[in-house]
């Protein structure tokens, strides 16, 4: 995207503001709607990857450790992962705590 | 140039779509519009026209499947009335929106209830605000000139429009007339073919149709806002090529008999015809009374409908559609707006007139006129008279 949203003006909308370029929602980050964020415990995960399957915005991807891990400028906070999680190694936790 | 031949107007205007090389036509059948699309299923059926027919299920599905065919760069056309525009116009506004150049024919009709097949202007003032182009016709040649100009002005890269073409239904849709068609060779000197500016196409995708937060919502509404008023020289630039090319000439606001009148008579649509007769009647008595016939109803001509009242004391204003508790019909809410702060105030009484198809006269336009000039006409701004009712 050329500019972030908050600084287009009307000029630089496209005709019938269709969006040309390909893939740019990843621009979008829809991390700060959350409230609540997953916290991974390293001990409990077995890397069976039913977080990263589960999650509704694609944001969990392998480390180089077989470890799956959060993106939190995407996650929405909703507690798919945690829910899911077989070994309960994720806890959802208030945003402002570490 | 083709031939005058008499033929009923939905004939005519399932001919233009026709000469147009329309690729996609998805409408249901609604009266008073019915005989239009079944005239463009028969072509398609036997061969006439290379087109998509998609008999959709609705009038929200017509406009969706619309959407879709304008998308893919499609030459799209549809055709409503009533209560298929109200179901419809979910879509309508993302058409503009999305400034996919679809051209409709609206065969006006009024809105229920009470359950009415008969014309007026409720289903289009229903929409006003949509963002589409919006045009009246006053007879069937109209009709038959403007679906070719609609495709011809909507599709044109500096305009990128949607067009609604405005017919009077059973007034004008079911009404012979003698009409001259244009050959193809003529339509196609005037009609290129479309080249989209976007369409979905797995070369060079793109996304349609995505949402705004409301962190840029405004700006889309004042972009598509200037666009839309950006459209008028190419506008008057269609009607200008059409008339060097066929001899007829439009103009956003026709004047008839304006020359020194003292009362201008203001309708739209086929109200406009009947008026001329009247004025002429009225002339012939002496009675400085001429017409302004309001062609271009969106964007609106402001600056040309001002020009064309420079002159007049005082204008009648018709009105097809009723605005329960508001200032009167939306015709003449417009106009008062248009003259309002200006140097020039003609005085400006309302009359609702031929709701559901009741027939309005010459005579009565006369009467109407009498009641204003003796004084007998309510010209506050937010009076106005529904014309004809029992009391």
């Amino acid at each position: 995207m050329a500019k972030p949203e908050h600084e287009m003006t009307w000029h630089d909308l496209d005709v019938g503001f269709v969006v040309t370029e390909p893939g740019n929602a990843r621009c979008y980050r829809t991390g700060d709607w959350k409230s609540m964020k997953p916290v991974l415990n390293r001990e409990r995960c077995v890397h069976c990857g039913l977080c990263y399957i589960y999650c509704p915005d694609m944001s969990y991807s392998m480390d180089s450790e077989g470890f799956f891990i959060v993106d939190l400028n995407y996650c929405k906070g909703c507690g798919i992962c945690a829910e899911e999680c077989p070994t309960k190694a994720i806890t959802m936790v208030p945003e402002e705590e570490e | 140039m083709g031939k005058r031949v008499g033929m009923e107007v939905s004939i005519a205007a399932s001919e233009a779509v026709k000469l147009a090389n329309t690729d996609v036509v998805a409408a249901y059948p609604i009266t008073p519009q019915t005989h239009i699309v079944e005239h463009l299923s028969e072509f398609v059926n036997n061969g006439e026209l290379d087109a998509e027919f998609v008999p959709v299920e609705s009038e929200h599905s017509a406009m969706s499947v619309c959407l879709g065919s304008s998308a893919a760069g499609a030459r799209t056309f549809t055709c409503t009335s009533s209560q298929g525009l109200i179901l419809m116009s979910e879509i309508v506004y993302i058409a503009a929106t999305m400034r996919l150049p679809i051209v409709m024919i609206l065969a006006n009709r009024s809105v229920s209830g009470p359950l009415s097949i008969w014309n007026d202007h409720t289903d289009v003032m229903a929409i006003r605000d949509c963002g589409w182009i919006q045009v009246f016709a006053n007879n069937g040649q109209e009709v038959f000139d403007h679906v070719l100009w609609a495709f011809r002005v909507g599709e044109d890269r500096r305009v990128i429009h949607p067009v609604i073409v405005n017919l009077d239904g059973f007034i004008l849709t079911h009404v012979i007339e003698p009409i001259e068609l244009l050959d193809q060779e003529t339509v196609d000197r005037f009609l290129p073919p479309y080249e989209p500016l976007h369409r979905l196409h797995p070369d060079k995708p793109v996304t349609m149709g995505c949402f705004a937060m409301p962190n840029l919502y405004t700006e889309t509404k004042k972009a598509q806002d200037e666009a839309l008023k950006a459209t008028m020289p190419t506008i008057l630039e269609g009607w200008k090529e059409f008339g060097d090319l066929t001899g007829r000439h439009y103009h956003p606001i026709e004047e008839y008999r304006t020359e020194d009148a003292d009362l201008l008579i203001v309708a739209m649509g086929s109200l406009g015809e009947t008026a001329c007769v009247a004025a002429d009647s009225m002339r012939a008595q002496g009675k400085s009374v001429g017409v302004l016939e309001i062609r271009l109803w969106r964007p609106f001509p402001f600056d040309l409908f001002r020009q064309a009242v420079r002159k007049a004391g005082t204008l009648v204003v018709m009105d097809r559609a009723t605005s329960y508790g508001g200032p009167g019909g939306p015709v003449s809410s417009e106009i008062r707006a248009a003259l309002y702060g200006t140097d020039h105030q003609p005085k400006v009484v309302n009359f609702i007139v031929g709701l559901a198809g009741r027939d309005v006269s010459p005579e009565d336009f006369e009467t109407m006129v009498d009641l204003t000039l003796s004084g007998k006409a309510k010209t506050r701004q937010e009076d106005y008279q529904i014309y004809g009712v029992r009391e």
